[in-house]
């Protein structure tokens, strides 16, 4: 089984955030840059898939060469090879687009990518691929065994989860319950130093241009200061929240 | 020309985010001067939609999608939309949409804008506002294709009445093959979800163990809410997973969010912060989730949980 992992480039959560250019760009300054925690979920479970069942991983990014630190990072942690299409990441559809095409060319049978990425936050990229290579989809993924060419997947649903079956090629949407955060891998010494070796391939992007534009950021307005309600007078807190805030 | 929505329904009922997102589609339709068609699947009574800006309804009956399955869901609704001419299609942000949202955005070769939390400030060129970086900021985005999908956030933009009847007809897509068959669902009856909860209460580890929700439970019971919790408290296994809220968990976007015990960690905040009123109780006065909440106790939960159950009980006495 030929296995591909997207892998999305983000801040860490902890980050600040802020913007430059008249708000219209994303300031990266001093900001650390991870693997999207819901792409470590599909790369751990991919890890299991490579040495449970023999599959090749290989990972890739849309992205500039600024992102390559994180295909590394993918790399110590056990993939196989590398791809990374040499353009700027726009929006959800060229990056669906360009990853179509690492598709077809590389004849995977199944694509693991994350549910949304914690940037930009939009859920588009698995579902959009999906739909560009005919493949089969699941997202929302807790769950996912491959036999030949079945796969059985859980998927979580709101107020529960739900057991699904399908068909190879898939793309999945793939969070936290594919592997357990105690499952996540740390790249350990000899891990990083096979990483240098391995494939690292810089591919020419397509001409896939972006359906849409940023504009503009802004950031929301400051909150007001915590109303603190005395612990003796808890009644308090009710009639604030019937009468203040109008939530009861 | 028209604006086209897709109303969730569960059990023959629109939920809430339907009724949500009608409004909103009525705001774009008002804005590009048209009108608003929804498509509903298995559906019972359609008259509500009325209420919410909606003049016609595709009625679509199908035994087959009894239970949601993307593709063929949207494959109907891009069907609807090229029938219909829909310049603008409307989702909500529930899981379902979410999952179908990206496949209907290529099959009607439309740009896809999610998470949006207001009407468009401008319908030419279409823009709109969303949230990014885990709610951290908001983000305008243009869409450039001919037709637009936009994705509403829970509870952003509200549900507006308005006084007017829908129209209703039966509408008979070409269904696709599946590709994915549901096999199983295992689904809590009776308890009010995480997803479709105006209230929240959440327990974190200052809990100290499993043996004490009875009373974030009870908390729960009294003001409809459901129950959720911070990561380490599923991963100790003292809650289900399905509890577990936060950056790498369920989003919330509730009206209040009560917090007990919880510190207020960033990727706690981060799943949560888009729910309207924050309510935190913590012994520590310097636990970070002060500076989200709106309202605070600085109390020790096992002493104030049980003091606002009474009191709560009291006032919904009196209502
Ligand atoms: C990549 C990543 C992703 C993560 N994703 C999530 C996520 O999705 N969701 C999430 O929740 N966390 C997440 N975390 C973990 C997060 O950083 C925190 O560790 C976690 O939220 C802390 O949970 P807690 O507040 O329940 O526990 P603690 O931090 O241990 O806090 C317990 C709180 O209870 C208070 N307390 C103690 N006794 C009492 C009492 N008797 N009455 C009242 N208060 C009391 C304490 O003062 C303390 O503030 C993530 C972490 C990482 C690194
Ligand atoms: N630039 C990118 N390169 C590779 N994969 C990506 C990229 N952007 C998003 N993805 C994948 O798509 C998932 C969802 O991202 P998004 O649609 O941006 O929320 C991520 O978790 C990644 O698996």
């Amino acid at each position: 089984m030929k296995i591909l992992v997207c892998i999305s480039h983000v801040p860490d959560t902890t980050s600040k955030i802020n913007f430059t250019e008249n708000d219209t760009k994303f300031d990266t300054n001093g900001v650390q840059f991870v693997i999207n925690p819901n792409d470590e979920f599909g790369l751990t479970r991919a890890m299991w898939f490579k040495e449970k069942q023999g599959a090749n991983v290989t990972v890739v990014n849309v992205g500039g060469a600024e992102t390559e630190p994180t295909l590394r990072k993918a790399l110590a942690i056990g993939a196989d090879s590398a791809i990374r299409v040499n353009t700027t990441a726009k929006d959800g559809f060229q990056v669906a687009k360009e990853l179509a095409k690492v598709v077809q060319d590389g004849g995977y049978d199944l694509v693991i990518a994350g549910r949304e990425s914690i940037d930009y936050n939009g859920g588009m990229v698995p579902g959009m691929l999906a739909g560009l290579t005919n493949a089969n989809f699941v997202n929302n993924c807790i769950s996912l065994e491959v036999d030949g060419n079945n796969a059985k997947a859980v998927r979580e649903i709101d107020g529960g989860k739900e057991t699904v079956s399908t068909n190879l090629p898939l793309v999945i949407g793939g969070q936290k319950g594919l592997v357990e955060e105690s499952d996540l891998r740390i790249p350990n010494m000899r891990g990083i130093m096979m990483a240098r070796q391995k494939p690292l391939q810089v591919v020419d992007p397509t001409d896939a241009q972006a359906e849409t534009d940023s504009v503009k950021f802004e950031k929301p307005a400051p909150k007001g200061a915590v109303k603190l309600v005395d612990a003796d007078n808890v009644q308090e807190l009710v009639n604030l929240l019937h009468n203040e805030a109008k939530v009861i | 020309m028209s604006v086209l929505v897709y109303t969730e329904s569960e059990n023959g009922k629109f939920k809430k985010t339907a009724l949500e997102v009608a409004s909103y589609a009525k705001a774009v339709a008002e804005q590009m001067g048209t009108s608003v068609t929804a498509i509903t699947f298995n559906a019972n009574d359609v008259s509500v939609l009325g209420n919410h800006g909606v003049d016609k309804v595709l009625k679509v009956t199908n035994s087959q999608l009894e239970s949601f399955n993307a593709k063929a869901y949207a494959s109907a609704i891009s069907q609807a939309a090229k029938n219909e001419n829909a310049k603008v299609v409307v989702v909500s942000s529930s899981a379902d949409s979410k999952y179908l949202a990206p496949l209907l955005a290529i099959d009607l070769e439309a740009g896809y804008a999610s998470n949006v939390v207001e009407a468009p400030s401008s319908v030419s060129p279409f823009t709109v506002k969303r949230t990014a970086f885990t709610n951290k900021a908001f983000n305008s985005t243009s869409i450039n294709t001919d037709v637009k999908l936009v994705g509403v956030s829970k509870n952003a933009f509200g549900v507006v009445e308005t006084s007017a009847s829908a129209s209703a007809e039966d509408f008979s897509p070409n269904i696709p093959e599946l590709g994915v068959s549901v096999e199983s669902v295992d689904k809590v009856t009776g308890k009010v979800t995480i997803a479709d909860a105006e209230i929240v209460v959440s327990g974190g580890r200052g809990l100290k163990g499993p043996e004490n929700w009875g009373m974030i439970e009870e908390l729960a019971d009294v003001l409809g809410a459901a129950t959720a919790c911070s990561k380490p408290v599923s991963d100790l296994g003292w809650r289900p997973h399905s509890e577990h809220v936060g950056q790498t968990g369920k989003p919330v976007a509730s009206n209040l969010y009560i917090a007990v015990g919880i510190s207020g960690a960033i990727q706690h905040l981060a799943g949560i912060n888009a729910s309207k009123v924050k309510v935190v109780i913590n012994t520590d006065p310097e636990a970070p989730f002060f500076k989200a909440a709106d309202y605070g106790i600085v109390g020790d939960a096992f002493e104030v949980v049980p003091k606002l159950i009474e009191n709560l009980k009291a006032f919904k006495a009196q209502q």
